[in-house]
């Protein structure tokens, strides 16, 4: 029985260690090409416009009822406590610091990540990974290097629009259901927000960027069967996606309170 | 000219290329035959550096390219082409951003002149008119017509033709063969063809060899070949299901057959 745990234990050690190498590899083998000319600004513009209006309205739908839903649950206990005028505040801190990075990246996620790896899965199927290879470019610089580009920067800009947004659900139901007026609300989320919250959550977001791009590329690259593989894949990556990012999100909390005490 | 000595390939415990010896000569097209699954593609792709092969030498106009950098390699890869079994048009691109692919990626050339090397390497295989085509809107036997338009393109020195008229009727299948055997004397590249298809082969090939169990168990001329009394090769060209080949009692190299 101990042997059989060991030996599970030992299997998954050696498997997401293999993988988190796996990972890590691509990823700074992209970071390295991205540097290495000739540059091509043009493929990491055109995955830019794929990422961020490609997702904007989805993500600014969800930061905008998270704001609304935020609002009401917090309505009802801080109603009894007659604490109410809080809510913009507690609203407004949460967001920026934790709801818009992590549901913006999930989001992103779902959308992009998944499109990224069934794109270069099938890809892969069709040969045509192949003959990038064939013509003497290099698939990681052609591929990945735009993608995690375009992700690293477009994902904290959607979750700038997502902050935004979410507070502006906050303050409509504040305004029309809990009677705090416009100059209350906007004094008491200037009051209690600051640079380093907006700018926790924007940190964590390049993070996210960079685990979404790598993840949706590596899964990819892995597939080798037709149409069952790549559907595979693309499950497997955005639930490692989901996975990572949480995971990701907890050590970046942990370490900005107990280390920066931010 | 294209020397291969004592190469060696295995996926897992599937060992595909067993010490394998071939030699290419210059200007010269080597048709490869054999059935399904014996190598044939995992061949091109280990002369390509695709693959990389577990043993074994490679030599691509005398330079050993199996121990080579990537960015040396790539030096190697310029001067060759590879038109695959199913084209491997890049699907995002219309015909003419696939066939100008390598310019725009290599060579810094003004849109006029890669517009009119494409419409040439596009002419050079019959097409004209398909430049705004996507690769979906091709039917298969111009898909690899722009494949191969696509490699014209960086006038290479060698072609590899990875079973180039399979899924094509036998019409289009003859212009394929037409194509390579002209683009051969015209262009004087040094070709390698791997298929199945008896009639091109005869058609194209200066030599032919045969793999069978990842070797080379057959080599000559058309004439040779078609005249040949190993039973092996005899199954194969004839096409019958009964022979050697299908026994299923051969016990070679670790392979129950």
């Amino acid at each position: 029985m101990v042997k059989t745990i060991l030996s599970i234990t030992n299997n998954f050690l050696v498997t997401f260690i293999r993988y988190a190498g796996q990972l890590s590899l691509l990823f700074l083998r992209s970071v390295y090409l991205l540097f290495v000319p000739p540059l091509k600004a043009d493929r990491i513009l055109t995955q830019m416009l794929r990422v961020g209006p490609g997702s904007f309205f989805i993500s600014a739908l969800v930061a905008f009822f998270i704001g609304i839903i935020m609002s009401l649950q917090m309505a009802y206990q801080m109603i009894e406590l007659s604490a109410e005028i809080y809510i913009p505040s507690v609203v407004a801190v949460s967001l920026t610091r934790e709801l818009a990075p992590v549901l913006t990246a999930l989001i992103v996620a779902g959308r992009f990540g998944a499109g990224i790896t069934a794109e270069i899965g099938s890809m892969v199927v069709t040969e045509q990974v192949d003959a990038l290879k064939a013509f003497a470019v290099n698939p990681v610089k052609y591929l990945v290097v735009p993608r995690l580009a375009a992700l690293v920067v477009m994902l904290p800009v959607l979750t700038i629009f997502a902050d935004l947004i979410g507070i502006f659900g906050s303050f409509v139901l504040c305004i029309f259901k809990l009677d705090i007026s416009a100059p209350l609300f906007y004094s008491m989320v200037v009051q209690s927000l600051t640079m380093k919250d907006i700018m926790t959550g924007l940190i964590k977001t390049i993070c996210f960027g960079a685990i979404i791009a790598t993840v949706g590329c590596h899964e990819g690259f892995k597939v080798q069967s037709g149409a069952e593989g790549v559907g595979k894949a693309t499950t497997s990556s955005v639930v490692l996606s989901f996975i990572l990012i949480i995971v990701a999100d907890c050590l970046f909390t942990t370490v900005f309170y107990f280390i920066f005490r931010v | 000219m294209i020397e291969i000595s004592h190469l060696c390939k295995s996926f897992g415990q599937n060992i595909v290329l067993n010490n394998l010896n071939l030699k290419v000569n210059s200007g010269e097209t080597k048709v490869i035959i054999g059935r399904s699954g014996v190598g044939k593609s995992v061949l091109l792709k280990n002369i390509m550096g695709i693959v990389q092969p577990d043993a074994g030498s490679i030599k691509i106009n005398g330079v050993e390219v199996t121990g080579l950098s990537e960015k040396e390699y790539n030096k190697i890869r310029m001067q060759m082409g590879l038109v695959f079994q199913g084209g491997a048009l890049f699907d995002s691109m219309n015909v003419e951003e696939n066939v100008a692919f390598v310019l725009d990626e290599f060579m810094d050339l003004d849109r006029q002149t890669v517009r009119n090397r494409v419409k040439d390497s596009l002419a050079m295989v019959g097409l004209k008119d398909v430049e705004k085509m996507m690769s979906s809107e091709l039917s298969g036997g111009m898909r690899k017509r722009v494949s191969l338009a696509r490699i014209l393109c960086m006038e290479p020195q060698i072609i590899l033709y990875d079973e180039p008229t399979t899924g094509v009727d036998p019409i289009t299948a003859d212009a394929i063969n037409n194509l390579i055997v002209e683009l051969s004397h015209k262009l004087k590249v040094t070709s390698i063809v791997v298929t199945h298809d008896m009639t091109s082969a005869y058609k194209i090939a200066d030599s032919m060899v045969m793999l069978y169990h990842g070797q080379v168990i057959a080599e000559g001329t058309s004439e040779e070949i078609k005249n040949t009394k190993h039973p092996v090769v005899r199954q194969f060209i004839t096409g019958e299901a009964e022979g050697p080949i299908t026994e299923g009692e051969n016990l070679i190299f670790g392979h129950a057959k």
